[in-house]
């Protein structure tokens, strides 16, 4: 369950819509499903007490959006961030890829979003709607009646490993601030040293297995807040790269590879790619590795934690690894 | 009708596959379902439907079509085409197999598709009647049956047995050609099945969704909607939608070179893409609105004008699970012409 | 061997001859590997012309079917192919399918009228196969006028054939016209669409119509102050096509496909259709 409600984010966003603080608000609205939440604009409060929502399945960020919004109007946009949101926020910022004089941040506490997937795995397809009940939920299907599981168990990975619970980008908070919770961002990186602990010929088949499913509908380059480029390589029939779909089995290694280099360094760690892959291709994966390399090799870096860091990537110091020693210590 | 003890499930699988291919729903290593090749130990997945369509077996993501060397001016044509292998899908929904009658109104039609149609000839279609769909299910919405799948060979999961029936002389002969005892039986044994499905699907939240409003004409009506800004306002503009679609088939071609030729292929492509209607000349489409609007008003308007009526949707659901914004063909139908708030 | 036919497979052509025409416009002359026409067509159908490794695309055919010993494609320079196609000598061999599209209706609708071809820059080369078919068959047509305009002298596609043949044939006026003056140009200076409302032609003919979109746009409207109604104007349509079959669904406009419905549309026609272009 979410701490702060639907109700109180309309009462702010009311407010400021009246003020003229902000001329329009960017947020969930509700679905066919108790699930199938959609990022939308909102104009008035009215049309926010029709469809607004704020729930355990407003999962979806939307520093990326800014982008385009902030180039349509001049007035300010009212913007919902989670934690982890704000991270991509800020490294859109250092970026300059939009005017933050043209947003309006509330932060919203988050308590980990569900994933419908993930509830549909434990209890099967028919889902009609959901309860909490302390760690656990209640799950209401078509055809089994009430299903429990656990909360933790509905959690996508990235909740699960959640970076922390503190906003690094507001104009304001709502709700209680919680300090960082390390306890749960150690284990961002299980995954990776999963794969590591493989073998060159196992990880190998691993990725395989995994990118074979790729159908290159480019949802992940897509939400990426990383991905913002005007038009992407692969989309320019100039590059030389420019393919839909596989025309042999390497090309979907080549983007998916291509990609994580290209945003090693800005990579937030959002798990927005991992979140809407159709495929379930956990594509998090990648960019955690790059991370977790990166952290190991040019000391620890959190992209977006603050506007204007420079990434190791792009940065240098006298006190940088050779390249030569870097891949001599990642081959020890 | 025939029937076969689901025990011995294998065992018909192992028939079917002694002269064919044969590929089934089964669970990957994600813990979905894929078709899979089968072959003794691969197990038929208890999920819903597939993740992808089984629209791949006609028209794959991507396909050779044509070989070329080009030798200084010169320029030879190599056809690359060969007879497919004869293969089975089993285990194919309601609404799945309704879609290929979509496809085979695209490819083959004149000038007819050799590709997509020697696949369709080498291939047979068993399907399986949903005995419980889910919340995202409205087939029914285009009068396709859950309980009676279509396709060659119709089946149905029953207590210890599946249920067979052949739709097609090609299922017929297919069916006979087995050698396999299986029993013969009244159809009467799975009514009370059937009538179980028809009441479950009644139960879904979408079951029924009123598409009087749309089809042939209709293109004046929706084409300026002011609903389509809402709707497109925060599509990604990505392609999951077109791929997942079973009955989604505008496709692309693209030059290879190997090195040593030159392979032309073809490819899924989406008029959910910035570059599909992209000329020299401009941009036609300049917007994801206009782009947006074309993928529904095609399936909602457009296709049924030129195919008697028939929608570009069999309400598999798939767009409603993948879409990673939650935006879908159920809330445009629902939203346009005023009909409600999304 | 697979002796089914398919429609994606194409045949391997020859440039035999390689015209320039204006700076950015060549005229190619195609034969099939025997010296033939690659196949018979009606005027306004297109070809899909490649260059493989480079691109496939959709051209209007430029030579009239009358002609029975070669094909002619007029090309713009605009592209990845079509920059290729501009750098390549005599010789070259292409892949080339077709006919595709509905074509201009010569032997119904056009028949027993007066005609008024208007064209703009690389628009001419849908509309050259027509007037050269109108003048093979010229007893069953009334009067044709023929308004071309470009940018400058230089720019006017067929400027030869236009002068030494066409403007020669009898009940043929040729009206050339260009946006800017120039020391060695003496003919008419202006935009197509003021000079279509200077000629002031009787709306009680069929106009065929091409060029670009802005051209289109007010040509048509002086057309309309002329008297002509939408029934009697066509026009053929450029789109991104990769088939050609109706089949890839880039030319989809309303329940139409360009490459297979079109690209010949009346402008009536045109007004069924979404105003998407």
């Amino acid at each position: 369950m979410q701490k702060v409600t639907r109700d109180i984010l309309i009462d702010r966003a009311a407010e400021l819509l009246a003020s003229g603080m902000v001329n329009r608000v960017l947020g969930w609205r509700s679905g066919e499903f108790f699930y199938d939440v959609v990022p939308a604009v909102f104009r008035s409060e009215a049309d926010m007490r029709d469809g607004f929502v704020f729930d355990d399945f407003c999962g979806c960020n939307f520093s990326k959006y800014l982008v385009k919004e902030s180039a349509r109007s001049d007035g300010r946009i009212l913007v919902f961030l989670k934690p982890c949101d704000t991270y991509s926020y800020n490294q859109l910022l250092t970026e300059h890829r939009f005017d933050a004089e043209k947003t309006y941040v509330i932060g919203v506490p988050c308590d980990g979003m569900l994933d419908i997937g993930r509830i549909k795995e434990r209890v099967g397809e028919g889902v009609i709607g959901i309860e909490a009940e302390g760690d656990e939920l209640i799950v209401k299907t078509l055809y089994d009646g009430d299903k429990r599981m656990k909360r933790e168990d509905a959690l996508p990975d990235r909740c699960r490993h959640c970076k922390g619970k503190k906003h690094v980008a507001f104009d304001e908070l709502i709700g209680e601030e919680c300090e960082e919770n390390d306890e749960n961002a150690s284990g961002r990186f299980e995954g990776v040293a999963e794969l590591e602990a493989m073998t060159s010929e196992q990880r190998y088949f691993f990725w395989q297995n995994e990118l074979s499913r790729c159908i290159r509908c480019n949802a992940c380059r897509d939400v990426c807040p990383a991905c913002t480029c005007e038009k992407c390589v692969f989309d320019n029939p100039k590059s030389g790269v420019e393919n839909k779909a596989a025309s042999d089995s390497f090309e979907e290694k080549l983007f998916h590879i291509i990609r994580a280099f290209h945003v090693a360094g800005r990579c937030t760690d959002c798990g927005e790619c991992s979140r809407v892959c159709p495929q379930h291709i956990p594509l998090h994966l990648l960019n955690r590795k790059f991370i977790s390399d990166i952290n190991g090799l040019y000391g620890e870096y959190q992209a977006g934690e603050t506007v204007g860091s420079r990434s190791p990537m792009v940065d240098y110091s006298r006190a940088d690894l050779d390249p030569s020693e870097a891949i001599g210590k990642r081959e020890e | 009708m025939l029937k076969y003890r689901i025990n011995k499930l294998n065992e018909l699988f192992s028939s079917i596959a002694e002269n064919r291919l044969l590929y089934i729903p089964s669970d990957g290593t994600d813990g979905r379902a894929h078709y899979t090749r089968w072959q003794d130990g691969i197990v038929l997945s208890d999920k819903l439907n597939t993740v992808r369509s089984a629209k791949d077996f006609f028209f794959p993501q991507s396909e050779n079509l044509i070989e070329f060397e080009r030798n200084g001016k010169e320029i030879k044509v190599n056809d690359i085409r060969k007879e497919p292998e004869d293969f089975v899908i089993f285990g194919v929904r309601a609404c799945d197999a309704a879609s290929f009658d979509i496809l085979d109104r695209v490819f083959l039609s004149e000038p007819v598709d050799s590709y997509y149609a020697s696949r369709r000839e080498h291939g047979i279609v068993m399907t399986l009647a949903c005995d419980r769909p889910a919340e995202t299910c409205f087939c029914t919405t285009f009068g396709i049956d859950p309980a009676c799948p279509g396709g060659d060979i119709s089946c149905w999961q029953s207590g210890d047995w599946i249920y067979i029936e052949a739709n097609t002389e090609k299922g017929k002969v297919f069916l006979n050609g087995l050698d396999l005892a299986m029993e013969q039986c009244d159809e009467n044994e799975i009514a009370e099945d059937k009538k179980v499905i028809c009441e479950r699907i009644g139960k879904l939240p979408i079951n029924n969704l009123p598409m009087d409003c749309f089809g042939a004409g209709k293109t004046e009506t929706y084409f300026n909607d002011p609903a389509w800004a809402k709707l497109s306002e925060s599509c990604l503009g990505c392609g999951t939608c077109t791929f997942v679609c079973p009955t989604c088939q505008c496709y692309d071609i693209k030059d290879f070179d190997t090195g040593s030729s030159i392979r032309r292929f073809r490819c899924w492509d989406s008029c959910m893409y910035s570059d599909f209607t992209m000329m020299s000349a401009g941009q036609p489409r300049p917007t994801q609105l206009e782009r947006f609007r074309q993928r529904f008003m095609h399936k909602l308007v457009y296709f049924p004008e030129n195919n008697d009526g028939i929608f570009g949707c069999v309400g598999c659901g798939r767009c409603l699970s993948r879409c990673p914004i939650s935006m879908n063909i159920v809330k445009v139908i629902k939203n346009l012409g005023g009909n409600s708030n999304v | 061997m697979y002796d089914r036919r398919e429609p994606l497979i194409p045949t391997i052509g020859t440039v035999t001859d390689i015209r320039i025409d204006t700076p950015d416009v060549k005229t190619f002359r195609v034969v099939t590997l025997d010296g033939k026409k690659a196949f018979e067509h009606i005027p306004g159908q297109c070809a899909m012309l490649s260059i493989p490794g480079v691109g496939e695309a959709m051209f209007s055919i430029t030579s009239s079917p009358t002609n029975e010993e070669f094909m002619e494609f007029s090309i713009k320079k605009c592209g990845c192919l079509t920059d290729w196609l501009h750098a390549m000598d005599v010789k070259q061999q292409l892949t080339i399918r077709g006919p595709y599209g509905n074509g201009f209706p010569v032997d119904t609708e056009f028949v027993g009228k007066d005609l008024l071809f208007i064209a703009g820059g690389i628009g001419l080369a849908p509309l050259r196969s027509v007037i050269n078919y109108v003048r093979h068959y010229r007893g069953r047509y009334g009067k044709v006028d023929i308004v071309y305009g470009s940018r400058s002298m230089q720019d006017l596609v067929d400027y030869n054939e236009i002068i030494d043949e066409w403007a020669k044939d009898a009940g043929i006026s040729v009206h050339l016209t260009i946006d800017r003056e120039q020391p060695e140009w003496d003919g008419h200076v202006g935009f197509v669409p003021n000079y279509v409302k200077e000629l002031g032609f009787a709306p009680n003919r069929v106009a065929v119509l091409c060029g670009p979109p802005i051209m289109i746009k007010f040509t048509l409207s002086g057309l309309f102050e002329l008297g002509f109604d939408k029934t009697q104007v066509y026009t053929t349509m450029e789109l991104r096509m990769k088939c050609g079959i109706g089949k890839c669904g880039r030319c989809n406009i309303g329940s139409k496909y360009v490459c297979k419905d079109g690209p010949v549309f009346r402008f009536d026609q045109l007004d069924e259709l979404p105003s998407e272009y």
